[in-house]
Protein backbone atom coordinates (compact mmCIF):
# COMPACT_ATOMS: atom_id res chain seq x y z
CA UNK A 1 0.00 0.00 0.00
CA UNK A 2 1.33 3.30 -0.99
CA UNK A 3 1.37 5.73 1.94
CA UNK A 4 -1.28 8.72 1.73
CA UNK A 5 1.50 11.08 2.47
CA UNK A 6 5.09 10.61 1.89
CA UNK A 7 7.98 12.95 2.26
CA UNK A 8 11.35 11.77 1.33
CA UNK A 9 14.91 13.32 2.51
CA UNK A 10 13.23 16.91 2.22
CA UNK A 11 15.77 19.46 2.54
CA UNK A 12 14.99 23.24 3.05
CA UNK A 13 17.17 26.20 4.39
CA UNK A 14 16.72 30.11 4.84
CA UNK A 15 19.76 31.50 3.66
CA UNK A 16 22.54 29.83 5.86
CA UNK A 17 20.13 28.74 8.24
CA UNK A 18 19.20 24.55 7.30
CA UNK A 19 15.60 23.95 8.44
CA UNK A 20 14.94 20.39 7.31
CA UNK A 21 17.67 18.19 6.52
CA UNK A 22 16.86 15.65 5.07
CA UNK A 23 13.74 14.82 6.04
CA UNK A 24 11.79 11.85 5.81
CA UNK A 25 8.05 10.41 7.12
CA UNK A 26 5.20 8.29 6.09
CA UNK A 27 1.45 8.02 6.69
CA UNK A 28 -1.04 5.89 5.91
CA UNK A 29 -4.63 6.04 4.74
CA UNK A 30 -6.83 7.39 8.00
CA UNK A 31 -4.12 7.28 10.20
CA UNK A 32 -3.46 10.11 12.67
CA UNK A 33 0.19 10.64 12.89
CA UNK A 34 1.54 13.07 15.52
CA UNK A 35 4.57 15.33 15.07
CA UNK A 36 6.46 15.94 18.40
CA UNK A 37 9.72 18.10 18.74
CA UNK A 38 10.98 21.20 20.47
CA UNK A 39 10.22 24.65 19.21
CA UNK A 40 12.09 25.60 15.71
CA UNK A 41 12.88 22.38 14.98
CA UNK A 42 11.21 22.70 11.37
CA UNK A 43 7.90 21.58 12.38
CA UNK A 44 5.68 24.55 10.90
CA UNK A 45 7.87 23.92 7.96
CA UNK A 46 7.80 20.42 7.05
CA UNK A 47 3.51 21.52 6.85
CA UNK A 48 3.99 24.29 4.45
CA UNK A 49 6.52 22.40 2.08
CA UNK A 50 3.56 19.34 1.79
CA UNK A 51 0.92 22.15 1.09
CA UNK A 52 3.34 24.22 -1.53
CA UNK A 53 3.39 27.29 0.98
CA UNK A 54 7.30 27.27 1.37
CA UNK A 55 8.84 25.60 -1.71
CA UNK A 56 11.60 22.59 -0.68
CA UNK A 57 15.34 23.00 -1.82
CA UNK A 58 15.52 19.43 -2.88
CA UNK A 59 13.39 15.92 -1.86
CA UNK A 60 10.30 14.49 -3.26
CA UNK A 61 6.78 14.64 -1.45
CA UNK A 62 4.18 12.38 -2.77
CA UNK A 63 0.24 12.65 -1.52
CA UNK A 64 -1.44 9.89 -2.78
CA UNK A 65 1.45 8.30 -4.42
CA UNK A 66 2.03 11.45 -7.07
CA UNK A 67 4.62 13.69 -6.82
CA UNK A 68 3.11 17.39 -5.56
CA UNK A 69 6.47 19.66 -5.42
CA UNK A 70 6.31 22.90 -7.63
CA UNK A 71 2.41 21.96 -8.50
CA UNK A 72 1.02 25.30 -9.76
CA UNK A 73 -2.47 27.14 -10.61
CA UNK A 74 -5.48 24.84 -11.23
CA UNK A 75 -3.54 21.98 -11.02
CA UNK A 76 -2.20 23.19 -7.24
CA UNK A 77 -5.71 24.56 -6.20
CA UNK A 78 -6.77 20.97 -7.05
CA UNK A 79 -4.78 19.47 -4.58
CA UNK A 80 -5.24 21.62 -1.64
CA UNK A 81 -8.96 21.62 -1.96
CA UNK A 82 -8.46 18.07 -0.71
CA UNK A 83 -6.38 19.32 2.69
CA UNK A 84 -7.73 21.36 5.63
CA UNK A 85 -5.38 23.36 7.91
CA UNK A 86 -5.50 24.40 11.61
CA UNK A 87 -2.56 27.08 12.09
CA UNK A 88 -0.86 27.61 14.50
CA UNK A 89 -1.79 31.23 15.78
CA UNK A 90 -5.26 30.05 14.19
CA UNK A 91 -5.22 32.89 11.29
CA UNK A 92 -8.29 33.78 10.77
CA UNK A 93 -9.49 36.28 8.51
CA UNK A 94 -9.75 39.52 10.68
CA UNK A 95 -12.22 41.02 7.97
CA UNK A 96 -14.96 38.28 7.47
CA UNK A 97 -17.28 37.51 10.22
CA UNK A 98 -16.89 33.75 12.14
CA UNK A 99 -19.42 32.10 9.69
CA UNK A 100 -17.73 33.56 6.52
CA UNK A 101 -14.25 32.75 7.44
CA UNK A 102 -15.87 28.81 8.14
CA UNK A 103 -17.45 28.95 5.05
CA UNK A 104 -14.54 30.19 2.81
CA UNK A 105 -13.56 27.10 1.66
CA UNK A 106 -16.78 26.53 0.23
CA UNK A 107 -17.75 29.86 -1.23
CA UNK A 108 -14.14 30.65 -2.85
CA UNK A 109 -12.29 27.40 -3.16
CA UNK A 110 -15.16 25.49 -4.62
CA UNK A 111 -18.11 27.93 -5.76
CA UNK A 112 -20.89 27.27 -3.35
CA UNK A 113 -23.93 29.22 -3.16
CA UNK A 114 -23.39 32.03 0.20
CA UNK A 115 -26.73 30.82 1.86
CA UNK A 116 -26.12 26.99 1.01
CA UNK A 117 -22.50 27.35 2.89
CA UNK A 118 -24.07 28.97 5.78
CA UNK A 119 -25.64 26.20 6.67
CA UNK A 120 -22.68 24.08 6.13
CA UNK A 121 -21.01 26.95 8.56
CA UNK A 122 -23.66 26.99 11.09
CA UNK A 123 -23.07 23.11 11.59
CA UNK A 124 -19.91 23.26 11.59
CA UNK A 125 -19.82 25.45 14.33
CA UNK A 126 -22.37 23.49 15.94
CA UNK A 127 -20.17 20.56 15.99
CA UNK A 128 -17.29 21.92 17.56
CA UNK A 129 -19.45 23.30 19.94
CA UNK A 130 -20.46 26.94 19.51
CA UNK A 131 -23.64 28.36 18.42
CA UNK A 132 -25.26 29.93 15.50
CA UNK A 133 -25.33 33.43 17.52
CA UNK A 134 -21.34 32.94 17.50
CA UNK A 135 -21.64 32.84 13.56
CA UNK A 136 -22.30 36.58 13.09
CA UNK A 137 -19.41 37.91 15.20
CA UNK A 138 -15.97 38.58 14.12
CA UNK A 139 -12.56 37.04 15.20
CA UNK A 140 -11.22 39.84 17.32
CA UNK A 141 -14.54 39.11 19.47
CA UNK A 142 -13.33 36.18 20.36
CA UNK A 143 -11.36 34.30 22.80
CA UNK A 144 -8.35 32.36 22.20
CA UNK A 145 -10.01 29.14 22.56
CA UNK A 146 -12.90 29.69 20.43
CA UNK A 147 -10.84 31.44 17.87
CA UNK A 148 -8.72 27.81 17.61
CA UNK A 149 -12.56 25.78 17.79
CA UNK A 150 -13.49 28.48 15.08
CA UNK A 151 -10.24 27.60 12.68
CA UNK A 152 -10.87 23.87 13.44
CA UNK A 153 -14.65 24.43 12.17
CA UNK A 154 -13.07 26.41 8.97
CA UNK A 155 -10.02 23.15 8.38
CA UNK A 156 -13.02 20.21 8.55
CA UNK A 157 -15.80 22.59 6.47
CA UNK A 158 -15.37 20.79 3.28
CA UNK A 159 -14.83 17.45 4.66
CA UNK A 160 -11.14 17.21 3.47
CA UNK A 161 -9.61 13.86 2.97
CA UNK A 162 -6.03 15.07 4.85
CA UNK A 163 -6.01 17.49 7.86
CA UNK A 164 -3.31 19.17 9.32
CA UNK A 165 -3.17 20.68 12.94
CA UNK A 166 -0.37 22.89 13.56
CA UNK A 167 0.04 23.32 17.31
CA UNK A 168 -3.68 22.67 18.36
CA UNK A 169 -3.50 23.01 22.23
CA UNK A 170 -0.77 25.36 22.85
CA UNK A 171 -1.83 28.62 24.86
CA UNK A 172 -5.06 27.11 25.72
CA UNK A 173 -5.84 26.55 29.26
CA UNK A 174 -5.75 22.51 30.05
CA UNK A 175 -9.30 22.22 29.96
CA UNK A 176 -9.87 23.67 26.62
CA UNK A 177 -6.89 22.03 25.41
CA UNK A 178 -8.55 18.72 26.17
CA UNK A 179 -11.85 20.29 24.80
CA UNK A 180 -9.89 21.07 21.30
CA UNK A 181 -8.05 17.19 21.41
CA UNK A 182 -11.44 15.05 21.59
CA UNK A 183 -13.26 17.89 19.01
CA UNK A 184 -9.81 16.52 16.72
CA UNK A 185 -10.75 13.19 17.89
CA UNK A 186 -14.40 13.10 16.96
CA UNK A 187 -13.78 15.17 13.78
CA UNK A 188 -11.37 12.53 12.21
CA UNK A 189 -13.21 9.64 13.19
CA UNK A 190 -16.76 11.18 11.49
CA UNK A 191 -14.40 12.15 8.37
CA UNK A 192 -11.96 9.22 8.47
CA UNK A 193 -9.77 11.89 7.42
CA UNK A 194 -5.54 11.02 7.46
CA UNK A 195 -4.24 13.80 9.70
CA UNK A 196 -0.47 15.22 10.69
CA UNK A 197 -0.64 16.91 13.80
CA UNK A 198 2.34 19.01 15.53
CA UNK A 199 2.21 19.44 19.36
CA UNK A 200 4.53 19.57 22.19
CA UNK A 201 1.90 19.21 24.29
CA UNK A 202 2.39 15.02 24.98
CA UNK A 203 -1.22 14.67 26.67
CA UNK A 204 -2.69 16.13 23.38
CA UNK A 205 -0.43 13.29 21.06
CA UNK A 206 -1.14 10.57 23.44
CA UNK A 207 -4.94 11.42 23.32
CA UNK A 208 -5.04 12.05 19.56
CA UNK A 209 -2.13 9.89 17.75
CA UNK A 210 -2.34 6.82 16.35
CA UNK A 211 1.41 7.13 15.41
CA UNK A 212 4.20 9.00 17.04
CA UNK A 213 7.03 10.74 15.24
CA UNK A 214 9.66 12.43 16.98
CA UNK A 215 11.49 15.57 14.84
CA UNK A 216 14.87 17.02 16.04
CA UNK A 217 16.73 20.04 14.29
CA UNK A 218 14.78 18.89 11.14
CA UNK A 219 15.19 15.36 10.70
CA UNK A 220 12.74 12.43 11.55
CA UNK A 221 14.82 10.73 14.50
CA UNK A 222 11.72 8.08 15.73
CA UNK A 223 8.68 7.23 14.59
CA UNK A 224 6.61 4.29 16.35
CA UNK A 225 2.78 3.84 17.40
CA UNK A 226 1.20 5.69 20.08
CA UNK A 227 1.50 2.97 22.43
CA UNK A 228 5.50 2.77 22.17
CA UNK A 229 6.53 5.96 23.03
CA UNK A 230 7.42 5.21 26.45
CA UNK A 231 9.72 2.62 25.52
CA UNK A 232 10.78 4.21 22.40
CA UNK A 233 14.74 3.48 23.92
CA UNK A 234 15.77 6.66 22.39
CA UNK A 235 17.22 9.34 24.72
CA UNK A 236 16.22 12.37 22.57
CA UNK A 237 12.32 10.92 22.80
CA UNK A 238 12.36 10.10 26.48
CA UNK A 239 14.05 13.36 27.44
CA UNK A 240 11.37 14.73 25.53
CA UNK A 241 8.36 13.20 26.65
CA UNK A 242 9.58 13.50 30.43
CA UNK A 243 10.27 16.99 30.01
CA UNK A 244 13.65 17.17 31.40
CA UNK A 245 16.42 19.74 30.97
CA UNK A 246 19.12 17.63 31.06
CA UNK A 247 19.82 15.01 28.26
CA UNK A 248 21.10 14.76 24.99
CA UNK A 249 18.96 17.58 23.52
CA UNK A 250 21.11 20.81 23.88
CA UNK A 251 18.59 24.06 24.00
CA UNK A 252 20.45 26.75 22.74
CA UNK A 253 19.25 29.01 25.32
CA UNK A 254 22.76 30.86 25.34
CA UNK A 255 22.84 31.47 21.79
CA UNK A 256 20.74 33.78 20.32
CA UNK B 1 47.00 60.35 13.18
CA UNK B 2 44.43 62.39 12.67
CA UNK B 3 43.82 61.55 9.41
CA UNK B 4 42.96 57.92 10.31
CA UNK B 5 39.19 58.65 10.75
CA UNK B 6 38.45 60.66 7.96
CA UNK B 7 39.81 57.82 5.58
CA UNK B 8 37.82 55.24 7.48
CA UNK B 9 34.84 57.93 7.46
CA UNK B 10 35.55 58.19 3.63
CA UNK B 11 35.51 54.49 3.28
CA UNK B 12 32.65 53.63 4.59
CA UNK B 13 30.86 56.33 2.20
CA UNK B 14 31.45 54.62 -0.65
CA UNK B 15 30.71 51.58 0.80
CA UNK B 16 27.37 52.50 2.04
CA UNK B 17 26.80 54.28 -0.85
CA UNK B 18 27.98 50.73 -2.83
CA UNK B 19 25.39 48.60 -0.81
CA UNK B 20 22.71 50.84 -0.79
CA UNK B 21 22.73 50.69 -4.48
CA UNK B 22 23.14 47.29 -4.58
CA UNK B 23 19.98 47.08 -2.35
CA UNK B 24 18.09 49.53 -5.00
CA UNK B 25 19.12 47.30 -7.44
CA UNK B 26 18.14 44.21 -5.91
CA UNK B 27 14.69 45.69 -4.96
CA UNK B 28 13.83 47.00 -8.37
CA UNK B 29 14.40 43.44 -9.85
CA UNK B 30 12.07 41.83 -6.47
CA UNK B 31 9.43 44.46 -7.27
CA UNK B 32 9.76 43.51 -11.27
CA UNK B 33 9.32 40.19 -10.16
CA UNK B 34 6.26 40.70 -7.99
CA UNK B 35 4.76 42.95 -10.88
CA UNK B 36 4.63 40.11 -13.36
CA UNK B 37 3.54 37.83 -10.84
CA UNK B 38 0.17 40.71 -9.40
CA UNK B 39 -0.37 41.14 -13.27
CA UNK B 40 -0.12 37.39 -14.29
CA UNK B 41 -2.24 36.08 -11.81
CA UNK B 42 -4.34 38.94 -10.43
CA UNK B 43 -6.01 40.26 -13.80
CA UNK B 44 -6.95 36.56 -15.07
CA UNK B 45 -9.98 35.00 -14.63
CA UNK B 46 -11.32 34.60 -11.12
CA UNK B 47 -12.32 37.98 -10.30
CA UNK B 48 -13.78 39.01 -7.29
CA UNK B 49 -16.62 41.39 -7.71
CA UNK B 50 -17.28 41.72 -4.00
CA UNK B 51 -13.58 42.90 -3.01
CA UNK B 52 -13.96 45.28 -5.90
CA UNK B 53 -16.41 47.26 -4.82
CA UNK B 54 -15.34 46.97 -1.02
CA UNK B 55 -11.67 48.49 -2.18
CA UNK B 56 -13.54 50.83 -4.44
CA UNK B 57 -15.06 52.24 -1.45
CA UNK B 58 -12.00 52.34 0.66
CA UNK B 59 -9.38 53.58 -1.82
CA UNK B 60 -11.57 56.16 -3.55
CA UNK B 61 -14.72 56.96 -1.58
CA UNK B 62 -12.88 57.30 1.72
CA UNK B 63 -10.89 59.11 0.01
CA UNK B 64 -12.54 61.84 -0.85
CA UNK B 65 -12.25 64.37 1.91
CA UNK B 66 -8.72 64.31 1.97
CA UNK B 67 -8.33 64.93 -1.60
CA UNK B 68 -11.30 67.67 -1.43
CA UNK B 69 -9.09 69.82 1.23
CA UNK B 70 -6.22 69.33 -0.20
CA UNK B 71 -7.57 70.56 -3.49
CA UNK B 72 -9.24 73.24 -2.15
CA UNK B 73 -6.60 75.10 -0.09
CA UNK B 74 -3.68 74.18 -3.13
CA UNK B 75 -5.94 76.37 -5.28
CA UNK B 76 -6.78 79.15 -3.09
CA UNK B 77 -2.87 79.65 -1.84
CA UNK B 78 -2.17 79.41 -5.79
CA UNK B 79 -4.91 82.17 -6.55
CA UNK B 80 -2.95 84.36 -3.60
CA UNK B 81 0.39 84.02 -4.47
CA UNK B 82 -0.08 84.55 -8.10
CA UNK B 83 -1.93 87.74 -7.28
CA UNK B 84 0.93 89.06 -5.37
CA UNK B 85 3.21 88.19 -7.63
CA UNK B 86 1.72 89.73 -11.19
CA UNK B 87 1.13 93.39 -11.78
CA UNK B 88 -2.47 94.79 -11.03
CA UNK B 89 -3.44 94.95 -14.40
CA UNK B 90 -3.21 92.03 -15.72
CA UNK B 91 -3.68 89.80 -12.50
CA UNK B 92 -7.45 88.88 -12.93
CA UNK B 93 -6.81 87.00 -16.61
CA UNK B 94 -3.35 84.84 -14.92
CA UNK B 95 -4.62 84.32 -11.50
CA UNK B 96 -7.37 82.34 -13.44
CA UNK B 97 -5.65 81.13 -15.80
CA UNK B 98 -2.79 79.79 -14.20
CA UNK B 99 -5.09 78.56 -10.83
CA UNK B 100 -6.91 76.26 -13.77
CA UNK B 101 -3.42 74.82 -15.19
CA UNK B 102 -1.72 74.46 -12.12
CA UNK B 103 -4.35 72.28 -10.53
CA UNK B 104 -5.40 70.01 -13.60
CA UNK B 105 -1.58 69.45 -15.03
CA UNK B 106 0.64 69.16 -12.11
CA UNK B 107 -0.92 69.68 -8.34
CA UNK B 108 -4.25 68.38 -8.62
CA UNK B 109 -2.78 64.67 -9.71
CA UNK B 110 0.11 65.04 -7.67
CA UNK B 111 -1.19 66.01 -4.38
CA UNK B 112 -3.92 63.83 -4.77
CA UNK B 113 -1.26 60.84 -5.75
CA UNK B 114 0.66 62.25 -1.93
CA UNK B 115 -2.10 61.91 0.11
CA UNK B 116 -3.79 59.04 -1.45
CA UNK B 117 -0.32 57.05 -0.96
CA UNK B 118 -0.51 58.44 2.80
CA UNK B 119 -3.76 56.87 3.40
CA UNK B 120 -4.41 54.20 0.96
CA UNK B 121 -0.64 53.03 0.72
CA UNK B 122 0.02 52.89 3.81
CA UNK B 123 -3.62 50.99 4.79
CA UNK B 124 -2.92 48.05 2.01
CA UNK B 125 0.76 47.51 3.64
CA UNK B 126 -0.57 47.76 7.06
CA UNK B 127 -3.48 45.12 6.21
CA UNK B 128 -1.65 42.73 3.77
CA UNK B 129 1.20 42.83 6.26
CA UNK B 130 -0.45 41.94 8.91
CA UNK B 131 -2.41 39.48 6.93
CA UNK B 132 0.56 37.84 6.25
CA UNK B 133 2.55 37.88 9.72
CA UNK B 134 -0.22 36.33 11.16
CA UNK B 135 -0.37 33.53 8.67
CA UNK B 136 -3.63 34.97 7.08
CA UNK B 137 -2.59 34.88 3.71
CA UNK B 138 -1.16 31.14 3.66
CA UNK B 139 -4.41 30.23 5.31
CA UNK B 140 -5.93 31.70 1.98
CA UNK B 141 -3.07 29.72 -0.12
CA UNK B 142 -4.89 26.53 2.17
CA UNK B 143 -8.21 27.58 1.00
CA UNK B 144 -7.39 27.12 -2.65
CA UNK B 145 -7.59 31.03 -3.40
CA UNK B 146 -4.57 33.02 -5.03
CA UNK B 147 -4.05 35.99 -2.78
CA UNK B 148 -3.16 37.77 -5.76
CA UNK B 149 -6.65 37.79 -7.53
CA UNK B 150 -8.20 38.13 -4.02
CA UNK B 151 -5.99 40.44 -2.09
CA UNK B 152 -4.04 42.55 -5.02
CA UNK B 153 -6.07 42.62 -7.89
CA UNK B 154 -9.30 44.47 -6.52
CA UNK B 155 -7.29 46.48 -5.02
CA UNK B 156 -4.77 47.55 -7.74
CA UNK B 157 -8.65 47.74 -10.24
CA UNK B 158 -10.24 49.94 -7.43
CA UNK B 159 -6.88 52.05 -7.26
CA UNK B 160 -6.75 52.53 -10.68
CA UNK B 161 -9.97 53.25 -11.69
CA UNK B 162 -10.93 55.41 -8.62
CA UNK B 163 -7.69 57.93 -8.63
CA UNK B 164 -9.00 59.33 -11.49
CA UNK B 165 -12.46 60.18 -10.60
CA UNK B 166 -10.74 61.37 -7.37
CA UNK B 167 -8.79 63.51 -9.41
CA UNK B 168 -11.70 64.90 -11.61
CA UNK B 169 -13.40 66.16 -8.33
CA UNK B 170 -9.79 67.27 -6.63
CA UNK B 171 -9.49 69.14 -9.92
CA UNK B 172 -13.38 70.91 -9.91
CA UNK B 173 -12.58 71.95 -5.83
CA UNK B 174 -9.39 73.05 -6.25
CA UNK B 175 -10.00 75.51 -9.47
CA UNK B 176 -13.46 76.19 -7.13
CA UNK B 177 -10.97 77.48 -4.24
CA UNK B 178 -9.23 79.89 -6.57
CA UNK B 179 -12.41 81.13 -7.55
CA UNK B 180 -13.75 81.74 -3.97
CA UNK B 181 -10.49 83.74 -3.37
CA UNK B 182 -10.38 85.09 -6.40
CA UNK B 183 -13.98 86.90 -5.69
CA UNK B 184 -13.74 86.95 -2.57
CA UNK B 185 -10.89 88.28 -0.93
CA UNK B 186 -9.09 89.23 -4.66
CA UNK B 187 -12.30 91.15 -5.52
CA UNK B 188 -12.44 89.89 -9.06
CA UNK B 189 -15.75 89.69 -11.23
CA UNK B 190 -17.01 86.41 -10.77
CA UNK B 191 -18.33 86.24 -13.66
CA UNK B 192 -14.84 86.78 -15.43
CA UNK B 193 -12.78 84.33 -13.52
CA UNK B 194 -15.16 81.70 -14.65
CA UNK B 195 -14.81 83.00 -18.26
CA UNK B 196 -11.33 83.31 -18.45
CA UNK B 197 -10.77 79.78 -16.71
CA UNK B 198 -13.05 78.36 -19.49
CA UNK B 199 -11.17 79.78 -22.14
CA UNK B 200 -7.94 78.64 -20.65
CA UNK B 201 -8.57 75.55 -19.96
CA UNK B 202 -8.48 72.66 -22.63
CA UNK B 203 -9.54 69.27 -22.57
CA UNK B 204 -6.19 67.65 -22.73
CA UNK B 205 -5.23 69.53 -19.50
CA UNK B 206 -7.75 67.56 -17.99
CA UNK B 207 -7.39 64.23 -19.51
CA UNK B 208 -3.32 64.41 -18.84
CA UNK B 209 -3.83 64.96 -15.18
CA UNK B 210 -6.51 62.05 -15.03
CA UNK B 211 -3.44 59.90 -16.98
CA UNK B 212 -1.35 60.77 -14.21
CA UNK B 213 -3.61 59.98 -11.62
CA UNK B 214 -4.48 56.09 -12.68
CA UNK B 215 -0.28 55.64 -13.29
CA UNK B 216 -0.31 56.89 -9.73
CA UNK B 217 -3.44 54.80 -8.34
CA UNK B 218 -0.99 51.51 -10.11
CA UNK B 219 2.01 52.63 -8.05
CA UNK B 220 0.47 53.53 -4.89
CA UNK B 221 -1.30 49.84 -5.29
CA UNK B 222 1.62 48.17 -6.46
CA UNK B 223 3.66 49.26 -3.63
CA UNK B 224 1.46 48.88 -0.81
CA UNK B 225 0.94 45.06 -2.20
CA UNK B 226 4.84 44.51 -2.36
CA UNK B 227 5.28 45.69 0.72
CA UNK B 228 2.37 44.30 2.71
CA UNK B 229 3.09 40.80 0.96
CA UNK B 230 6.37 40.97 1.86
CA UNK B 231 6.40 42.16 5.39
CA UNK B 232 7.87 39.92 8.25
CA UNK B 233 8.74 39.85 11.77
CA UNK B 234 5.66 40.90 13.92
CA UNK B 235 4.53 44.30 14.39
CA UNK B 236 8.03 45.53 13.61
CA UNK B 237 7.78 44.69 10.23
CA UNK B 238 4.50 45.66 9.56
CA UNK B 239 5.71 48.72 10.70
CA UNK B 240 8.56 49.20 8.22
CA UNK B 241 6.50 47.57 5.42
CA UNK B 242 4.03 50.37 5.87
CA UNK B 243 6.78 53.30 5.72
CA UNK B 244 8.44 51.58 3.33
CA UNK B 245 5.23 51.81 0.56
CA UNK B 246 4.42 55.28 1.62
CA UNK B 247 7.92 56.43 0.74
CA UNK B 248 8.68 54.38 -1.73
CA UNK B 249 5.60 55.03 -3.59
CA UNK B 250 6.00 59.11 -3.29
CA UNK B 251 9.11 58.75 -4.73
CA UNK B 252 7.90 57.02 -7.91
CA UNK B 253 4.91 58.94 -7.68
CA UNK B 254 6.94 62.81 -7.87
CA UNK B 255 9.14 60.71 -10.70
CA UNK B 256 6.79 59.26 -12.78
CA UNK B 257 4.53 62.29 -12.51
CA UNK B 258 8.20 64.12 -13.76
CA UNK B 259 8.20 61.47 -16.50
CA UNK B 260 4.69 62.12 -17.88
CA UNK B 261 4.78 65.82 -18.17
CA UNK B 262 7.96 65.65 -20.57
CA UNK B 263 5.68 62.73 -22.52
CA UNK B 264 2.19 64.38 -22.29
CA UNK B 265 3.69 68.41 -22.37
CA UNK B 266 7.12 68.45 -24.28
CA UNK B 267 7.29 68.24 -28.01
N1 LIG C 1 9.57 32.00 5.75
C1 LIG C 1 10.66 31.86 6.53
N2 LIG C 1 11.77 32.60 6.30
C2 LIG C 1 12.86 32.45 7.08
N3 LIG C 1 12.96 31.61 8.11
C3 LIG C 1 11.90 30.85 8.40
C4 LIG C 1 10.69 30.93 7.63
N4 LIG C 1 9.80 30.05 8.15
C5 LIG C 1 10.43 29.45 9.19
N5 LIG C 1 11.68 29.92 9.35
C6 LIG C 1 12.65 29.47 10.36
O1 LIG C 1 12.69 28.07 10.37
C7 LIG C 1 12.82 27.58 11.69
C8 LIG C 1 11.77 26.53 11.94
O2 LIG C 1 10.52 27.17 11.97
P1 LIG C 1 9.16 26.41 12.30
O3 LIG C 1 8.99 25.28 11.37
O4 LIG C 1 8.10 27.44 12.30
O5 LIG C 1 9.41 25.88 13.78
P2 LIG C 1 8.44 24.99 14.67
O6 LIG C 1 9.06 23.65 14.71
O7 LIG C 1 8.43 25.64 16.01
O8 LIG C 1 7.09 25.00 14.00
C9 LIG C 1 12.73 28.76 12.61
O9 LIG C 1 14.00 29.05 13.11
C10 LIG C 1 12.21 29.89 11.76
O10 LIG C 1 12.81 31.09 12.14
MG1 LIG D 1 5.40 25.92 14.41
Amino acid sequence: MTPHIELKDVRKSFGPKQVLRGLSIAVNKGRSLVVIGGSGTGKSVMLKCILGIIRPDSGEINVGGESVVGLRGTERDQLLLRFGMLFQGSALFDSLSVWENVAFGLTHGRGVARSAARDVAIDKLAQVGLTSDVGALYPAELSGGMQKRVALARAIAADPEIIFFDEPTTGLDPIMADVINNLIVDCVKRLGATTISITHDMASARKIADDIAMIHRGEIIWQGEANQVNRSGNAYVDQFIHGRAEGPIQMDVLRP
Amino acid sequence: MLQKPDAAASWNIAAHLGRAILNLLREIGLVTLFLKDMLAQGLTPTFYPRQIADQMLKIGYNSLPVVGLTAFFTGGALALQIYLGSSRFNAESLVASIVALGITRELGPVLAGLMVAGRVGAAIAAELGTMKVTEQIDALVTLATNPFKYLAAPRLIAAVITMPILVAIGDTIGIMGGYIVGTRSLGFNEYAYLKNTADFLKLDDFTSGLIKAAVFGFIIAVMGCYHGFNSRGGAQGVGRATTNAVVSSAILILAANFALTSLLFGD
